[in-house]
């Protein structure tokens, strides 16, 4: 085989060359949202999917996605979600995406029941809602536990119906949206500092493919695949992260991640697969090896209010909540998470170093198996464990990124790079420290729709002048893919990835200090040196290798970028926990971090984050703001 | 507590192939899919499977294992005995692309050619009202994880290529039926369409489908064959053809 195919010149580059008006990458709830929206714009829009269509990470998705329609509790809107979601976030979420979330997921729900959703219902025919960490109402719209999966195949099916639209009309499906099924981007192309296209490969035969576009949605998710353990499919690999991060926009608040409280623990092979938190909104409670039910000595402060100190007032909530304090099973995702790590730390842990979750004392079998029929079966089959005999055992497993690349709230668009969008788990600000289970669905929904409004107003305002796609970008494109063949080297991608995912485990993961991070950061450093002589065996039709050695520079650039920001923050709020620094500290509340690539390094910068406008500041008990603001900000009022 | 056991993995293209006799290590525990994992990783770095959720979930990772239709992520490894030679191929019924990764578009063109949804146009978003035990039975139908087990087995198409055209298998059987189920669905005829286009006639209810679903939808009892009978009901009962008329309607303008 001819070897050396980097370097070469434009008009010896063989790819398939298309054009559109948006390219959505990324094919989960965010990136079909976006499309659809873009579409019912007028505009014709290419659907990236790294797998097959209909495979994203989206439809492993189970709880449900919260929504303020009080179907369930009338007491519940969209200022009640509002609170919930910033108290979840311990007050840094940019307020205008909470406040734009609130108040428009309900609609984005009810628009998925007239594209066929089938949400489980209420007695009175509206959609069913459940309970879930960190949110007053029963407020998830739900199926059973496989709301992913639901909202995923609702999506693509509303594409394939608007396709069939335009067969009908115009004789052709793919006139305006087109969908390519197992292609990864590489490179955002750019002409001037504006986005001209995008460039990569199909997986399957590794042939190059270029999108001049002048609009650019990232929906590409999230990172958990830079952790050893968690939830996340290999496709979690930080590529909208990298991208974003490549093409000169920043990210937001990269030392935030979510691990989840109840991953499984057993067998060693399923080390990380996701136990929904249903489980705990439906009554399951957990214990530690001595039967204790735990949870009672983890209320933090800043939820004494909110929580039942005691079993039997936590009890009494599950059938009346107006009368009640909630179960500390339902504190939001971090706090759950440390009390775990902790119980195991102190001798306290099951078998296989997690702890106990139970739901068979709680609810009949017939009932876990309607309510939580894949849990049902998951550990089942799984595990061989019965859930409605037998507790769990579970342990935190990473899940989430609340950072991501910094975007306009209400359009989307990502900041410094004109015609680049990005929606979902890939943007950041939403969710602040720590996101609630059941408003990543809804983000989706949200802020897909957003971004592919965002992305369609701004092609229009280009009236029809498309910034150029320049032979040497094609050339740069081009050499980054065909790189790992070219190199001498006998490093091994899976390796190198293992490696990786060992480091941020054990040195970036739940609880942080300074001396870890530092070391994480060499060895990260010494990953990307050894990372330059990955060969790659065989040739490029369906290569997993190959295609490693690609995903892997996203890795490393998302892990170093959590821990340089991991680094620099010296407090504990939400997923960011320093054992160093214990405290959280109202003085960090008031600076986000930006993280930017400098071509060779990644760079951290603290900015002041917004002030809370005074209408939304006034949903708020003085009492509660004192906890997180400080007395110079409050006394100041709400700018 | 690891053991090695014996694989005999399937690798080749579109046009040569062979199988392969690999030695591995197996932990406790593990499932089909871990142990591929484990060759790729240190054996075939370049061996294509597909997969991602590795939890049932997504559907991906289809294959033949021992002859049978499975997802790998879902098939315990001790299943098998200590001893036994565990030979994995890719989905029979579809074009292989490479060693376990077959190309699966033909789903995707069905797909494209049952009509969608079509709700109410007097009824807004937030107005629809339904009964949980009447959502109940598309819901069984929208667990599917579109894996294309079903399909892949299915005799009509497995050893028939040329069926493949006016066929469009179990799982598009089951969309058919979800949306003929769905109680505020107003598109009329789906089961005699599913009857005269879709080649539901040809399914001689052998069951076969319904065996290898992962997420155990009854496809035939609870599909197909109600989807016959009403075929055959419909044409016969002048009061439910009436019925069928006011509330529903033909086509899609």
């Amino acid at each position: 085989m001819a070897k050396a195919t980097t370097g070469i010149k434009a008009s010896d580059i063989k790819f398939d060359r298309y054009r559109f008006d948006v390219v959505v990458i990324g094919a989960g709830g965010a990136g079909l949202r976006a499309a659809v929206e873009a579409r019912q714009a007028g505009l014709r829009v290419a659907i990236i999917c790294k797998s097959l269509f209909g495979k994203a990470h989206t439809v492993m998705a189970e709880g449900g996605a919260a929504a303020a329609m009080g179907n369930v509790n009338e007491n519940d809107g969209w200022k009640v979600h509002f609170r919930d979601t910033m108290r979840g976030g311990k007050f840094l979420n940019n307020w205008r995406m909470a406040e734009l979330h609130a108040k428009e997921s309900p609609d984005r729900i009810w628009e998925l029941e007239t594209w066929g959703a089938l949400f489980d219902r209420t007695k009175d025919g509206r959609i069913s809602q459940r309970n879930f960490g960190g949110h007053e109402y029963p407020r998830l719209a739900h199926v059973g536990d496989r709301t992913g999966l639901e909202l995923i195949r609702t999506m693509q099916q509303r594409i394939v119906a608007m396709q069939q639209k335009d067969k009908k009309e115009f004789g052709d499906a793919e006139k305006y949206i087109k969908v390519f099924a197992e292609l990864t981007i590489t490179s955002i192309l750019k002409d001037g500092d504006k986005v001209s296209g995008c460039y990569g490969y199909w997986r399957e035969s590794g042939d190059e493919v270029l999108f001049e576009s002048p609009a650019v949605v990232l929906a590409t998710g999230g990172i958990g695949k830079s952790f050893k353990i968690t939830s996340n499919s290999w496709e979690g690999t930080g590529d909208g992260h990298a991208l974003a991060l490549k093409a000169g926009s920043a990210l937001v608040d990269m030392e935030f991640v979510q691990f989840h409280p109840t991953g499984m623990v057993w067998p060693p092979s399923v080390r990380g697969i996701l136990v929904t938190e249903s489980v705990r909104g439906d009554g399951g409670v957990l214990t530690n090896n001595k039967g204790e039910r735990f949870m009672f000595n983890y209320i933090p402060e800043v939820f004494k209010d909110k929580y039942a100190d005691n079993e039997a007032e936590a009890d009494r909530w599950y059938k009346d909540q107006n009368n009640n304090r909630r179960p500390p099973e339902l504190l939001p995702r971090d706090e759950v998470a440390r009390a775990i790590n902790a119980e195991v730390k102190a001798g306290r842990g099951s078998e296989h170093s997690g702890v106990y979750l139970d739901v068979s004392k709680r609810l009949p079998a017939d009932e876990i198996k309607r309510r939580l029929p894949s849990m049902w079966h998951q550990f089942k089959e799984l595990a061989d464990v019965d859930i409605t005999e037998q507790p769990m055992e579970v342990g935190p497993t990473c899940h989430y990124v609340m950072g991501g690349v910094k975007v306009d709230p209400d359009t989307a668009a990502a900041y410094g790079v004109p015609g680049l969008f990005a929606a979902g788990e890939v943007a950041g600000g939403m969710h602040g420290s720590n996101r609630l289970g059941g408003n990543s669905l809804s983000d989706l929904l949200v802020f897909g729709r957003r971004a592919g409004a965002g992305a369609a107003e701004y092609v229009k305002g280009l009236k029809g002048k498309s910034p150029e796609v320049s032979d040497k970008e094609i050339e740069k494109a081009h050499d980054h893919i065909n790189d790992p063949f070219d190199r001498d080297g006998n490093e091994n991608p899976y390796a190198l990835q293992q490696e990786l995912q060992n480091i941020t485990q054990d040195l970036v993961g739940i609880i942080r200090t300074e001396s870890e991070l530092k070391e994480s950061l060499e060895k990260i450093e010494s990953i990307r040196e050894r990372s330059k002589k990955v060969r790659v065996e065989g040739g490029k039709l369906f290569n997993p290798g190959f295609h490693l050695a690609i995903d892997l520079e996203n890795m490393l650039l998302v892990s170093e970028s959590i821990a340089r920001s991991a680094l620099e923050r010296e407090e504990s709020r939400g997923g960011h926990t320093r054992d160093d620094y214990p405290k959280m500290d109202p003085e960090w509340r008031q600076y986000n971090h930006l993280t930017t690539w400098s071509g060779k390094k990644v760079e951290i910068e603290a900015e002041k984050a917004k002030m809370l406008p005074e209408e939304l500041l006034s949903l708020f008990e003085m009492d509660e703001l004192k906890k997180y603001f400080t007395e110079k900000e409050l006394a100041k009022g709400g700018k | 507590m690891a053991r090695k056991v014996k694989m005999r993995i399937w690798r080749g293209d579109s046009k040569n192939g062979d199988f392969k006799d690999v030695t591995v290590e197996a932990n406790e525990g593990e499932v089909v899919l871990d142990v591929i994992h484990r060759v790729q990783a240190t054996q075939m770095s370049d061996l294509a499977v597909r997969w991602n959720c590795k939890a049932g979930k997504c559907g991906s990772c289809s294959m033949e294992i021992n002859g049978k239709p499975r997802l790998a992520c879902m098939t315990r490894m001790n299943m098998y005995g200590e001893d036994e030679n565990i030979t994995v191929t890719p989905l029979r019924a579809f074009p292989v692309i490479k060693d376990l990764v077959t190309d699966v578009s033909f789903n995707y063109k069905k797909a494209m050619e049952v009509p969608a949804f079509e709700g109410p146009e007097d009824l807004k978003p937030g107005e629809y009202r339904m009964q949980q035990v009447d959502v109940e039975r598309s819901q069984e139908f929208r667990k599917c994880i579109e894996c294309f087990l079903c399909q892949d087995t299915c005799h009509v198409i497995r050893d028939h290529e040329e069926n493949k055209k006016s066929f469009a298998g179990p799982r598009f059987f089951i969309r058919i039926a979800e949306l003929d189920m769905h109680p505020l669905d107003r598109l009329r005829n789906r089961k005699k369409k599913a009857q005269e286009e879709h080649g539901l006639g040809m399914c001689n209810i052998t069951k076969c489908c319904t065996e290898v679903c992962p997420e155990h939808i009854k496809i035939t009892d609870n599909a197909i064959i109600p989807m016959k009978e009403r075929v055959v009901d419909v044409k016969y009962d002048p009061v439910r053809w009436l019925g069928s008329k006011i509330r529903k309607r033909e086509g899609i303008e």
